[in-house]
């Protein structure tokens, strides 16, 4: 390596450093600290003791610690599957419309509960939900009384209740971003393919859709990170009731490790639920990049 | 391709070289439990030297500050800095607050957990002896105890309660009249008998919620009357062997269900959670909310002067001693803290300067405590804080208070009673399933 080669990789480093500390410092740091403590059978101040795998035989044979982590997978459903098909609807049709006030008025409307704090959203929409919340007042209105219910306390409805917020969150920045994605396809394709007698739905799925290929693996990949480490929304909302119906691991991790004072079980939990998270998430990732 | 290639390469050399660089250095986490930091004597004479005073208390508890106002006034070398952060946060956080170099002089504590085995706290003892604390009722300070084998009620004293809450039933009088109720019932069976009144008048009976666990002052008023008290405060101060799974637990959780069952309830009980509960009572929803004084002056102000009553959960049998959950509002002085003796001097002052008593009863509503010989602060005649404080004299006399089940573990509210509770109301869990369970967890609890 020459004098200047080996400078400019000096400096390449030097200008990484600042990233590299913080990353190191922030990330990586208390990530593998965690690992450390999920070894541990520790209540955060005291004492430690080593026990080995103990933490994580008692997830996966515990059902109460299990039970959470499969209203997550669930949550996925609402979290990422329902935005994602709305998401290419919308963008489709605003797509369609003449450019001009309605379109981007629809396009600032759909992306507004992104910007929405979580925490607000939940009490929200446990008004909403209530007794005698606007989804029941709705429901009398048009003759459909019946099905009124408390939705958020009902057994069978509150985590499908809970997740159709999530639906709600986040359809906005899927529409955007797909929006985005739908922008950047070559005109000519789709004048190509009608020229061929391609009708919309073949244009959707022949032109639109593999344009937005990567569009989709991000949506896929942050929603469901959001999924699986859901906190606020049901937080605000059931507290993972009724009975543990709606809990989810971010509420199990903050109650074994600031309630409980469990931090070697909750930092075991945590990593069980990184991994499972990289476990949904890099088989995505690695399908796009194969069709690439 | 290449530079695209290297990155996380690099990085997993790097996550290699972190993993086996901590692994090499790691030791176990966190530090044996350090004996607590006890002067061997202590003085009550307070000091004449400059000091501030660090508070770490709750939002929306405000009594601390005014405490803390007339002190200086009284004694201009001591001030205070007063920091607050919500009950939830405060609560996860203490342990680290007190552990921190930074420890305040007096924290709001309101579970002693493991405080006590990892040293986190200042031992009382010799404050109680040199103050004369023997002078207060025992109940007063028995949940402020605890023995290094973690057994709340006896041991050393750790905590000191500014005032002491006690917990009833509010009865909405317009409500009451509506159905046809003269006199506040004295009775379980009374009372169902007037839950049916307001039933069959179209009114909701009672006002209550189980989204975040409020409902659980309900089951424990009625576990409190249908068995020994003392076998229930054993197991809320964990002694060994103590049991949740007794007969009076069982009933008590089947006259619940039953309550649930005969729609006494709110029919969306379990998405109500305590905010909701007491807007709901105070907007005229619901005949009777069991709750506590520190609501007092909140539905004196919502129902009007003698829109309200405020009595004591009644006794199975009439004549019966009454029981109620009522605790102090505990505060600890952490171990690190460097004015132990001026602290405890500002304690002592709060439970028998008569200024200070006043500002407790005004604020918080709830009794100051202290020596029970000791002459009461003035309250508004016929509001419903005057009412509380005679139900807390009332109780005292029959020493009947007990702590909150919910207090049992660090764990057990959230964890179990409230999730359990939630099926128990919806008849997905029986009664007996149902006692069983919270034990099962208590057990689980306590062995960490």
């Amino acid at each position: 390596m020459s004098r200047g080669a080996r400078r400019a990789l000096l400096a390449g480093w030097l200008f990484l450093l600042p990233a590299v500390a913080a990353y190191l410092l922030f990330v990586l740091y208390p990530l593998l600290t965690a690992v450390q403590y999920s070894f541990y059978k520790w209540n955060g101040i005291g004492a430690s003791t080593w026990v080995g795998f103990n933490n994580y035989v008692q997830i996966f044979t515990d059902p109460t610690l299990l039970a959470p982590i499969f209203n997550a997978l669930i949550l996925i459903i609402f979290f990422t599957v329902i935005p994602i098909v709305s998401g290419l609807v919308l963008a489709t049709l605003i797509r369609d419309m003449r450019p001009g006030p309605f379109a981007t008025t629809a396009r600032t409307v759909l992306f507004l509960p992104q910007i929405v704090p979580l925490v607000a959203a939940g009490i929200a929409w446990s008004w909403m939900y209530a007794q005698t919340g606007t989804i029941n007042q709705i429901l009398n209105a048009v003759g459909l009384g019946f099905l009124s219910r408390s939705w958020l306390a009902d057994f069978g409805t509150a985590l499908p209740a809970v997740g159709l917020i999530g639906s709600w969150v986040l359809t906005g920045l899927c529409t955007v971003l797909l929006l985005t994605g739908m922008g950047k396809i070559d005109p000519a394709l789709y004048e190509a393919a009608r020229i061929d007698g391609a009708g919309w739905l073949r244009l959707f799925s022949s032109v639109t859709l593999p344009g937005v290929r990567q569009e989709i693996t991000v949506l896929v990949t942050i929603t469901v990170i959001s999924a699986l480490s859901s906190f606020d929304i049901i937080y605000t909302t059931t507290k993972g009731g009724p009975g543990t119906t709606t809990l989810v691991p971010g509420i199990s991790i903050f109650r074994l490790a600031f309630v409980q004072g469990q931090v070697g079980l909750a930092s075991a939990l945590g990593v069980v639920l990184l991994i499972l998270v990289l476990a949904v998430v890099l088989p995505v990732q690695r399908i796009s990049r194969e069709k690439d | 391709m290449r530079p695209v290639l290297r990155v996380p390469r690099l990085v997993a050399v790097a996550a290699i070289a972190a993993v086996a660089l901590t692994t090499l250095a790691a030791c176990a986490p966190g530090s044996a439990g350090s004996s607590t930091n006890q002067s061997g004597s202590v003085s009550t004479t307070l000091t004449t030297q400059k000091v501030t005073l660090k508070i770490q208390d709750e939002t929306g508890f405000p009594v601390t500050s005014k405490l803390a106002a007339e002190f200086t006034k009284q004694h201009p070398n001591v001030k205070f800095k007063i920091v607050r952060d919500s009950f939830q946060n405060l609560l996860a956080n203490a342990p680290r607050l007190m552990a921190s170099a930074d420890a305040p002089d007096l924290i709001r504590l309101a579970t002693l957990g493991s405080n006590v085995k990892d040293g986190l706290l200042t031992n009382l003892d010799p404050y109680f002896k040199a103050y004369g604390w023997d002078k207060f009722s025992a109940g007063q300070l028995a949940t402020a105890r605890m023995t290094t084998a973690g057994v709340r009620g006896e041991g050393s004293l750790w905590q000191f309660g500014i005032g002491y809450s006690v917990t009833g039933i509010y009865m909405n009088q317009k409500l009451a009249d509506k159905v046809g109720i003269t006199s506040t019932p004295t009775t379980i069976d009374e009372l169902e008998a007037d839950m049916q009144k307001a039933k069959d008048a179209g009114v909701l009976p009672v006002q209550t919620g189980m989204q975040d666990g409020v409902g659980t002052f309900v089951l424990q008023a009625l576990i409190n009357q249908y068995g020994d008290k003392q076998a229930l405060i054993d197991w809320m101060f964990n002694k060994p062997g103590a049991t949740f799974d007794t007969a009076a637990a069982v009933k008590g959780a089947t006259v619940f269900q039953d309550w649930a069952k005969k729609g006494y309830l709110p029919p969306d009980v379990n998405a109500i959670n305590y905010t909701t509960m007491v807007a709901n009572f105070s907007a005229g929803q619901g005949l009777f909310m069991w709750d506590g004084n520190w609501d007092a002056a909140n539905i004196d102000k919502a129902l009007g002067k003698g829109g309200a009553q405020f009595f004591l959960a009644p006794p199975e049998k009439a004549g019966g001693k009454f029981v109620a959950m009522g605790t102090g509002n505990t505060f600890a002085v952490p171990s690190k803290s460097k004015n132990h003796d001026t602290t405890a001097f500002f304690l002592n002052w709060i439970a028998t300067n008569d200024k200070a008593r006043q500002i407790v009863v005004d604020v918080t509503g709830a009794s100051p405590g202290g020596d029970p010989a000791q002459k009461l602060p003035s309250v508004e005649k016929g509001s419903l804080i005057e009412k509380a404080l005679e139900l807390s004299a009332t109780v005292g006399k029959d020493d009947g208070f007990t702590d909150f089940i919910a207090n049992t573990t660090s764990g057990i509210y959230q964890g179990a009673l409230q999730p359990d509770e939630q099926l128990l109301l919806t008849d997905k869990m029986a009664p007996a399933d149902f006692t069983k369970a919270i034990q099962a967890f208590y057990v689980k609890d306590l062995a960490g």
